[in-house]
């Protein structure tokens, strides 16, 4: 190297700055997991179990693909547990009324599913232009509104559980215990999703501008990005992800009460932080978030399998875990 | 720690004699890249020694090192004559070294006066001495004579104020060494001239100072040596009085320099592109009136706070504004960056890394953020991306170690061209220019305003905003002057000249031209 600029290329070709811990991290991590769950028990690996696994994730799963724009953009959504569970309750309200109307077959749940979708979306409306256009601060609107949101649930079951119709569930059910190919539904939404969401982060220009703003919104502002507009679609699509993984949900047990959706908002940015996605905004990645949530699952499964530790610490490990997927982050940027 | 006999005698005189602070043989490199080649360096008790280079040689990494937040990769960093190895820059500190940042290091949400003191609060048994801090920070506020008050917090203060406290702070510490990387960049000829009598008086009392700044005649005049970095390496030191400017520039760029500014265009015939009538920002500009022809360079002068950057915010939409604006004949609503890009405006902003960049992500997502609509459809076009990229580190000649490079790891001039390849990326019709130079190169400086001619020349309407009076006489055709919020007049051709702009600046003549 004889002078600055000719290092330059010579930096230039040998590109990329070698593989470093932040990205393959939770790689490590989940192979990890995965190789001590095959020796632990050997009916880790069968078809019955990894099938569990992934359907359960799918739910936590679809909602922190779309909690991950909302982090990246430098927002956080507290209320989408509360909100599966006010969805689900008025899914469920929604199709049993249509009944006596359109009959216990398919037109029912489709219009179910649409209802899904449309209330999602006015949730995520409320969240985002309480967020942009009241300008209060994201942690405070969605601490509230997962209030309401539980609070409205527990008051349409009236304390109890909402049953769907005993004959739609039955032909609901598939939508969950059913696939193609052997792959259950919620697995292959999932999958779809996770798929479009790194396409859309990494490749479109909202997955940029929701960088730009996470990074520094004046930046984004002087640049052009309508900010606003794209945190509140970041929130609306998170409401739409929350309905799609509630439609998901509902065939599973065809009920809904105030505990339905419990603490899913923290497993949500829970998998959004191991995979990666920093927390204060600014950069995100949504098949880190993908292994985020396998990471949590899988350590769930793995403690139900074996009798090694209590499954009752489940909780606490998954801690450690996210604590130790902050430390990591924090490292890389402390090099001196 | 070791017996430092300069601290006791604190005179220019006697501690001419042994180096304060060296560098022996110091190289330093960034991964794969050097920057820093074996330099050796002295700066002497009340000495004012300047450090000079184009944007990139090695200047600010050097401070770094001198005052402990880089540690060489090779080489001594000598403190009164022993090698020392500050762990930190807390420690270089509490050693009597400090170093004012090129890029701010405040706390936004604090007071300007828990700024100063903190880390070093004084109390009062265990609590904070509120009454002692309010008074040393309102007597340090008073000797910079800024009207900042002590409780302003630092997020709402401007950037010049925010220098002011920097140095404020610095002042606090008693530094013998003090250290400062480009501290005129943002300052006003004012607010440098207090400054420099700060300087002078630091000098007087033995304080060894060291800094850089890329406007050669401050150097020439408050400088006693000089020392030139190019490429990493040091090119020689020698007493300011031995060096003229020219000859700085020379030994900085390793070429010699010609005019600096190209020759003007002219645009009189040309049809007007731009129109503003009785454009108000509310509570800072009022009834502001101007236009602008097709190939046209307008500057606007006049004090930092008569309205600049805010008229110019509030025709681009970023500040309410009302009042007409008319582009190419057409009346149009601008109520946001995005509207103003359609309308064919874009505006580089003065503050490039609170405003401009985004200092965390790479060169190539930065660079396309204004104009992402040009490289997306559905998907944005990577190859288009990288493209843009090549030709903007071309055409800018933007040197930067390494393509994937964080924006915060390039220096500070190469940064501003970037800023610079992002707006003209927009392919805009009217160029906003806030402060085109700033912490710019001489070298770059003649480039910059060579790109500013040739945007004029293809049929561009240019404004540039500028405190560098020669940079508005040398380059505009035009010159509107603001004082306190309106337009205090425009001087054309022959009549633009230092003595026209400072009176109407100063509000010294009534001779207003009209708003034409
Ligand atoms: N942390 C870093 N990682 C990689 N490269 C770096 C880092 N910091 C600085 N550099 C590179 O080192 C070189 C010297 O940078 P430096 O900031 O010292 O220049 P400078 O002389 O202060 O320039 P300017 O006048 O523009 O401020 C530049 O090429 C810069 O990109
Ligand atoms: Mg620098």
């Amino acid at each position: 190297m004889t002078d600055a600029t000719t290092a330059g290329t010579a930096a230039v070709k040998t590109g990329r700055p070698s593989l470093d811990l932040h990205v393959i991290g939770p790689i490590v991590a989940l192979l990890a997991l995965i190789l001590i769950g095959a020796l632990m028990n050997p009916n880790f690996l069968s078809y019955g179990n990894v099938t569990n696994v992934l359907a359960r994730s799918a739910f936590i799963g679809i909602i922190a693909v779309g909690m991950t724009f909302v982090i990246t953009a430098g927002g956080l959504d507290l209320s989408v547990g509360s909100m599966a569970a006010f969805i689900a309750g008025l899914m469920i309200i929604v199709m049993n009324a249509l009944v006596p109307t359109l009959g216990t077959g398919w037109p029912t749940i489709l219009a179910g599913m649409a209802a899904a979708l449309a209330i999602g979306f006015a949730a995520g409306l409320f969240n985002g232009l309480l967020i942009t256009q009241a300008r209060i601060e994201a942690f405070i609107v969605t601490l509230g509104s997962m209030g309401i949101f539980r609070s409205l649930v527990t008051w349409l079951a009236d304390g109890g559980t909402l049953s769907l119709n005993f004959s739609v569930r039955e032909v609901y059910r598939p939508v969950y215990y059913d696939g193609i190919f052997g792959i259950a539904w919620p697995i292959i939404v999932f999958l779809a999703i996770a798929a479009l969401g790194e396409i859309v982060m990494r490749h479109t220009a909202f997955g940029r501008h929701c960088a730009a703003i996470g990074s520094n919104e004046q930046v984004a502002r002087y640049s052009a990005v309508h900010v606003d507009r794209a945190r509140l679609a970041g929130y609306v699509l998170l409401g739409v992800l929350v309905g799609v993984a509630t439609i998901m949900y509902v065939p599973r047990l065809g009920s809904a009460s105030s505990s339905t959706g419990v603490l899913w908002e923290l497993e949500a940015i829970a998998a959004v932080i191991i995979g990666g996605t920093v927390l204060k905004g600014g950069f995100g990645r949504v098949w880190g978030t993908v292994i985020g949530v396998l990471i949590l699952n899988l350590i769930e499964n793995i403690l139900n399998l074996t009798d090694l530790v209590s499954p009752y610490l489940n909780g606490a490990i998954q801690g450690v875990i996210i604590i130790l997927a902050v430390v990591l982050q924090r490292q890389k940027k402390a090099t001196r | 720690m070791q017996p430092a006999p300069q601290t006791t005698a604190r005179t220019a005189t006697s501690a001419a004699h042994a180096p304060i602070l060296a560098l022996a043989g110091v190289s330093r490199s960034f991964g794969p890249v050097q920057v820093l080649f074996d330099v050796d360096f002295d700066l002497y008790p009340g000495e004012v020694h300047a450090l000079i280079g184009e944007n990139g040689a090695g200047k600010s990494t050097m401070m770094k090192i001198l005052s402990g937040y880089l540690e060489p990769t090779t080489g001594e960093v000598m403190l009164d004559g022993a090698p020392v190895s500050f762990t930190s820059s807390e420690d270089a500190e509490d050693r009597g070294v400090v170093l004012i940042h090129q890029e701010f290091n405040l706390a936004d949400q604090l007071s300007v006066e828990q700024n100063i003191f903190l880390g070093r609060e004084l109390k009062r048994g265990l609590f904070l001495d509120h009454k002692a801090m309010r008074a040393t920070t309102n007597e340090l506020l008073a000797r910079l004579e800024t009207k900042t008050p002590a409780w302003a917090t630092v997020s709402k203060i401007s950037v010049p104020e925010k220098q002011m406290v920097e140095i404020a702070k610095a002042l606090s510490r008693e530094a013998r060494v003090l250290i400062m990387d480009e501290p005129t960049a943002v300052l006003t000829r004012n607010e440098a001239e207090i400054l420099f009598r700060q300087i002078e008086r630091l000098k007087a009392q033995g304080t060894a100072i060291l800094y850089t700044s890329h406007k050669l005649d401050e150097v020439a005049r408050i400088a006693d040596r000089v020392t030139v970095l190019r490429d990493g390496r040091h090119v020689l030191t020698a007493p300011a009085s031995e060096l003229s400017e020219d000859a700085m520039a020379e030994a900085m760029v390793g070429r010699e320099l010609s005019n600096l500014f190209p020759d003007k265009a002219d645009a009189n015939a040309a049809e007007t592109v731009l129109v503003l009538k009785d454009f108000s920002v509310p509570g800072i500009v009022e009834n502001a009136n101007f236009e602008l022809r097709r190939g046209e360079i307008l500057g606007f002068a006049g004090l930092v706070g008569s309205g600049r950057t805010e008229l110019m915010e509030g025709l681009i939409g970023i500040r309410p504004a009302t009042g007409e604006i008319r582009v190419n004949g057409k009346a149009r609503q601008i109520r946001s960056v995005d509207d103003a890009r359609k309308a064919g405006i874009a505006y580089l902003t003065e503050d490039r890394k609170e405003r401009g960049l985004l200092l965390n992500q790479g060169m190539r997502p930065n660079l396309t953020l204004l104009a992402l609509q040009k490289f997306s459809r559905i998907l944005i076009d990577r190859d288009a991306e990288e493209k843009a990229l090549d030709r903007s580190i071309r055409e800018f000649d933007i040197r930067a170690p390494s393509r994937e490079i964080k924006v915060a790891n390039l220096s500070g001039g190469n940064q501003q061209k970037l800023l610079l390849a992002k707006t003209m990326l927009a392919e805009p019709e009217i160029v906003i220019i806030d402060e085109p130079t700033r912490g710019i190169d001489i070298g770059t400086k003649q480039q910059i305003y060579q790109f500013v001619r040739r945007l004029a020349d293809e049929g561009r309407s240019v404004i540039i905003i500028s405190s560098e009076m020669a940079e508005v006489i040398g380059l505009a055709t035009r010159v509107a002057v603001m004082r306190t919020g309106r337009i205090a007049g425009t001087l054309k051709g022959g009549d633009i000249n230092e003595d026209a702009i400072v009176r109407l600046a100063m509000g010294l003549e009534k001779k207003a031209e009209g708003n034409d």
